[in-house]
């Protein structure tokens, strides 16, 4: 494995702990519990579902919904496993931990730099991200009020970072703002966290 | 809480599992790629919109918008994921300091 592919894994993996830290300290705030929060890093591990789960309970949403939103973002998982899965052919126990590590990052790296930088990035990434985690929680836990520093602007802003590399595509920005306006319509007439599944399926309905 | 996250957290990973272990042709359509594609970019902005502006069923214009508009900026400037982050939450805090 080269130096340059190690280099490149452990600067993701970084990169990812920020991530992490903040994702942490605003799962405690939206009302999860230390164990919660860090069981879904280890568990569920794809940070843009972790904090879809978040913000759907921080938002009064209800379980359910929380869940769904979560799982209809990690469906990008799967595509990204069809990609992959020519380059690593992984069989048997391989593939049952290989699956675990396909995420953004490590697609990107995969793709890039072959077999060595999926799992350098994966192993970096999955350690950063879980460390981060915690410390994040249990910070969290240590502020009296998250509400008075800002936090549940973190949320959002954490999206938006999200978001931004992928309005690039064709079509992209009519779908961001489509989406956000049938949610917004959504707020008012029905149970918080059902509007981002409606707004999921408008985009989909959309032409 | 906890049944919804195992559910979730499991639900993730069998994604992750189908995708390396379902033949490619099955998932390689162009609708299913164009779906793919969309999803992410629906629930994100769906997400930013709800949690910039709605508190609870109630459509509102608080200080979090200054923080996501700031942090907005931020990615203009091409800044790192925690500045974007932390621009959010200062700003926030400190608009509802005055």
């Amino acid at each position: 494995m080269g130096t340059r592919v190690v280099r490149d894994a452990l600067g993701i993996g970084v990169a990812v702990g920020a991530f992490g830290l903040s994702y942490g300290a605003v799962a405690v705030a939206a009302g999860l519990s230390v164990p919660q929060t860090c069981a879904l890093s280890l568990l569920m591990f794809t940070g843009a579902s972790q904090f879809a789960l978040v913000g759907v309970v921080a938002g009064g949403g209800g379980a359910v919904a929380a869940a769904m939103t979560a799982l209809l973002l990690g469906s990008r998982n799967a595509l990204y496993g069809l990609r992959l899965s020519s380059l690593l052919r992984v069989r048997g126990a391989r593939r049952v931990v290989a699956a675990q590590f396909v995420i953004d990052e490590t697609a990107a790296m995969g793709l890039a730099r072959g077999t060595p930088g999926f799992w350098a990035t994966g192993l970096a990434v999955f350690v950063c991200w879980n460390v981060a985690t915690a410390a994040g929680a249990i910070g969290g836990t240590a502020l009296s009020d998250p509400r008075s520093l800002g936090l549940d602007a973190a949320a959002p802003a954490a999206f938006l970072a999200l978001l931004a590399p992928r309005l690039a595509g064709r079509g992209a920005a009519a779908v961001a703002l489509t989406a956000a306006a049938a949610a917004l319509v959504a707020v008012p007439l029905t149970p918080a966290g059902v509007p981002v599944l409606v707004a999921a399926l408008v985009a989909l309905a959309a032409r | 809480m906890w049944a919804a996250i195992l559910l979730a957290a499991g639900g993730c990973y069998l994604l992750k599992l189908a995708g390396l272990s379902v033949p490619r042709r099955v998932l390689e359509h162009p609708r299913v790629e164009r779906a793919a594609a969309r999803v992410p970019v629906a629930l994100l902005a769906a997400l930013i919109a709800t949690s910039t502006l709605a508190d609870g069923r109630a459509l509102v214009l608080d200080e979090r918008a200054a923080g996501v508009a700031v942090a907005g900026a931020a990615l203009l400037l091409r800044a790192p994921f925690l500045v974007v982050v932390a621009a959010a939450t200062v700003t926030t805090a400190l608009l509802r300091l005055v």
